[in-house]
């Protein structure tokens, strides 16, 4: 039962990172490479009818964490307080860029709004990485102080970072340098994702330059993740041993570099949606590889006192589990069926005025 | 502890009083939009059309705004109250991520086809697409009263080891019997909203002589939908809630009503005055005797219980807070019935255009439903304090034990200054939309 519920609250979150992911990229090479209002124009409409309805997996995923693991969902929430509030004030900020920017047809409101879209989509793709690495790092359970804890086991609280800026200390912090690698990765990763979208469905003068873009950054893509396997190795000495005892894990690492590799073909793609494929097929398989090489826990604690949150330790009682699944699958078969035709009706390439405004 | 209890009830109370302005709105708008457009499919009066597209624009910055503010009530169980998710996360997870799937998907998904989609999609389907967010919405509102009710009247559940609230019966969640009053009298209070906003906007466009024939369409719809569900909010609706807090809730019903003393012989029900909790009285009393017996018990000479009966310590919090959000509420409520009642009769009579003083007062009266929702809601909430879960879980042992005053309060300024920015931006916006006007035959 709780791994029915954690398979199912995994693939929504992985769903998410896929969808608003996209746009978070979309907003991110809105910042560095749109520079004619017409490529801008573009990437907005890449996004417009769809961004709202993406984020509803987030809010969705958060009330199935609620109330299949409210044991995780009050220790990480509370948590890490300080980044999730931020999380939220991006989101908003992010919003009221997008809605506001055209608005009112003035260069400087424009300019205003376009950075606050851009720059909060690029903090939001940073956090997120950084929220995977603060969780692959764990966390110090009870906030254990010289082996006694201050509170009860499975409550914590990280400041944004510590002076150290180390993961490997009793004080952690939200961020340190293992993290922010992490950090990097997540906004490298969601550029790429968020490039391929804008080719796949606009016809931007952007495209020809986003696939050498695309190309670039997979390069860079790649050597970081490299990198953030052999610091994950120092940190916690074996990253690799579920993988050794469930050999059929390896399928996601395999999914994870298909997608990567599959990247560094983009300029030779004839079918547009192809980039994007590969992409999801990156981000897809680089959640679940990591969340996989922790299993059963989903919060490791750093100390020895505590242990570690798994799985099975933060669940919601059986009788709960068992009777959300049936409303579950008649709601999950509604919503494929919603976003089948929400996304057949809005198929194809969009053009420069996009499905008209609102 | 005590700072930390009282900022994070002050985030609570900010963020999701500034949430509720715009969901008030949706719900009821959404009831008027479906009407709009079904008016158009019978009569292929373009008016219709294009009055349900005005309405559209509306319910879209509407919506965006209650979406984005909406998240952080979501994700607040968890941060600031961590203990309170912890305990009861088995029981009220299942409506509040029953919201997420089923109601927030449905709205977001054909709110973009409503808004783009009318080319592709053709009148009838774009009615149906309309009528799905309309859902949309009223299913959110219903589990989320569902999620609220059980916490004022908590069914379905054993308390196990820890503390923590286990469920056992789902369907007891939906057939709580607190939960259809407080539905319908919430819904009918945002149906008034939907008018009062409709009817004043319509005033306004009459009044300037701009767009006037859509002046008198929004007036009209908005006259009617408001004298009945003001109607409706009252009776039997907010009798019905009433009810069951002076049935479940004794305490609060005291408070709420300003009953310091049990009175032989029936209690009166009090208009006017100032709650004194140092003497324990009401100061500058207006009232009149017996009537608060005959409308909770249908007996005139029925015994009410008055503050004096009950353990002080399961005093709500705020006392003057409640007593005066109930009056104003109820007070509103009855000025909204007199006004739509007049307005209505001036209709009837084919004299509402021209009668100038009731369009200025519909015209005025635009912030008012607000205030009645907003202390409707105040009432509810008050009521049930110093109670999470009534009589189970106090607010005390509900917050995050690991957050520190200083941190929410960091927070709660922040959600502070971003808010008010949203809101001066929602205020243009809306604004400029209104001031545009609908368009006959305009180009989608």
């Amino acid at each position: 039962m709780e791994l029915f519920w954690y398979i199912v609250l995994m693939t929504m979150l992985a769903i998410y990172v896929i969808l608003d992911g996209y746009d978070f990229g979309a907003g991110i090479i809105h910042l560095f490479f749109a520079k004619k209002e017409k490529d801008k124009k573009a990437i907005t409409n890449a996004i417009g009818p769809f961004w709202d309805a993406n984020e509803v997996w987030l809010i969705a995923a958060g009330g199935v964490l609620f109330f299949a693991f409210p044991t995780l969902y009050a220790s990480s929430f509370s948590g890490f307080y300080l980044p999730l509030i931020m999380i939220l004030w991006l989101l908003i900020f992010r919003a009221i860029g997008l809605e506001l920017r055209g608005q009112i047809h003035n260069k400087m409101w424009t300019s205003i709004w376009d950075k606050a879209f851009g720059i909060s989509s690029l903090l939001l793709a940073l956090f997120f990485g950084v929220a995977l690495g603060n969780v692959v790092r764990g966390v110090n359970l009870g906030n254990v102080v010289n082996g006694v804890s201050t509170q009860e086991a499975h409550y914590f609280f990280l400041p944004l970072w510590n002076p150290t800026f180390s993961p490997q200390t009793e004080q952690l912090g939200i961020i340190d340098w293992f993290t922010l690698l992490l950090g990097i990765i997540g906004v490298i990763a969601l550029t790429i994702h968020g490039a391929n979208w804008i080719i796949f469905k606009t016809n931007s003068s952007l495209n020809e330059k986003l696939k050498k873009v695309v190309f670039t950054l997979s390069f860079v893509l790649l050597v970081l993740v490299i990198i953030s396997l052999f610091i994950w190795h120092i940190i916690e000495p074996k990253p690799f041993h579920n993988f050794i005892q469930n050999p059929w894990l390896w399928i996601f690492p395999i999914i994870t570099f298909t997608g990567l590799f599959g990247l560094f073909r983009v300029r030779s793609f004839k079918k547009h949606g192809k980039g994007f494929l590969f992409s999801s097929l990156f981000l897809f398989g680089g959640l679940t590889s990591t969340v996989a090489s922790i299993f059963p826990k989903v919060l490791p604690s750093t100390n020895n006192v505590n242990p570690d949150l798994t799985l099975y330790n933060v669940a919601a009682d059986d009788y709960g589990l068992s009777v959300g699944i049936s409303w579950f699958v008649i709601a999950v078969i509604l919503v494929i069926a919603y976003f089948t035709i929400q996304y057949r009706v809005f198929k194809g390439k969009m053009d420069d005025v996009g499905y008209g405004e609102h | 502890m005590e700072d930390m209890l009282f900022y994070d009830r002050m985030q609570f109370a900010f963020t999701i009083t500034f949430h509720y302005l715009f969901p008030q709105l949706t719900m009821g708008l959404s009831l008027m939009i479906v009407y709009f457009k079904w008016k158009f499919l019978q009569s292929k009066v373009e008016k219709y059309n294009d009055a349900a597209k005005f309405w559209m624009k509306i319910f879209a910055l509407n919506f965006a705004m209650g979406v984005v503010t909406g998240i952080p009530m979501e994700f607040q169980f968890g941060t600031n109250w961590a203990k309170f998710s912890e305990l009861t996360g088995g029981v009220i997870g299942q409506t509040l991520a029953m919201e997420g799937m089923f109601s927030f998907f449905l709205e977001s998904s054909f709110l973009g086809l409503f808004l783009f989609g009318e080319k592709l999609l053709g009148h009838k389907l774009h009615f149906v697409t309309g009528f799905l967010v309309f859902l949309g919405s009223w299913a959110s509102g219903y589990l989320i009263i569902a999620t609220h009710s059980w916490m004022q009247y908590p069914v379905g559940y054993e308390i196990v080891e820890n503390g923590k609230f286990v469920l056992n019966n789902f369907g007891a969640l939906f057939s709580n019997p607190w939960l259809l009053p407080a539905y319908l009298h919430n819904q009918f209070a945002s149906i008034i909203t939907s008018s009062f906003v409709v009817a004043a906007i319509g005033a306004f466009y009459i009044l300037n002589n701009k767009h006037s024939e859509f002046g008198k369409l929004f007036v009209k719809t908005g006259v009617i939908f408001g004298l009945i569900s003001s109607v409706l909010v009252a009776f039997p609706t907010g009798d019905w809630t009433a009810k069951n807090v002076a049935k479940h809730q004794p305490v609060t019903f005291a408070a709420m009503e300003g009953i310091f003393e049990t009175e032989d012989g029936g209690s009166e029900i009090v208009l006017i005055g100032q709650p004194n909790i140092l003497e324990k009285k009401l100061d500058n009393k207006i009232a009149v005797p017996n009537i608060l017996s005959f409308l909770t018990h249908k007996d005139w000479n029925a015994e009410i219980k008055g503050l004096n009966e009950f353990d002080e310590k399961n005093y709500p919090t705020n006392i003057p807070g409640l007593y005066y959000s109930y009056h104003i509420m109820v007070g509103l409520g009855t000025i909204f019935i007199g006004l739509m009642l007049l307005a209505a009769i001036q209709l009837y009579r084919k004299k509402l255009y021209k009668t100038k003083w009731i369009l200025w007062v519909l015209m005025f009266m635009l912030p008012f439903p607000y205030i009645a929702n907003t202390t409707g809601w105040y009432t509810a909430e008050l009521g049930r304090q110093p109670w999470l879960v009534y009589n189970l879980l106090r607010t005390s042992e509900g917050a995050s034990p690991t957050v520190s005053s200083g941190n929410t309060l960091f927070t709660l300024l922040g959600f502070i200054g971003l808010y008010l920015l949203l809101g001066l931006l929602f205020l243009m916006l809306a604004g400029k939309i209104i001031n545009k006007g609908p368009q006959l035959n305009q180009q989608h």
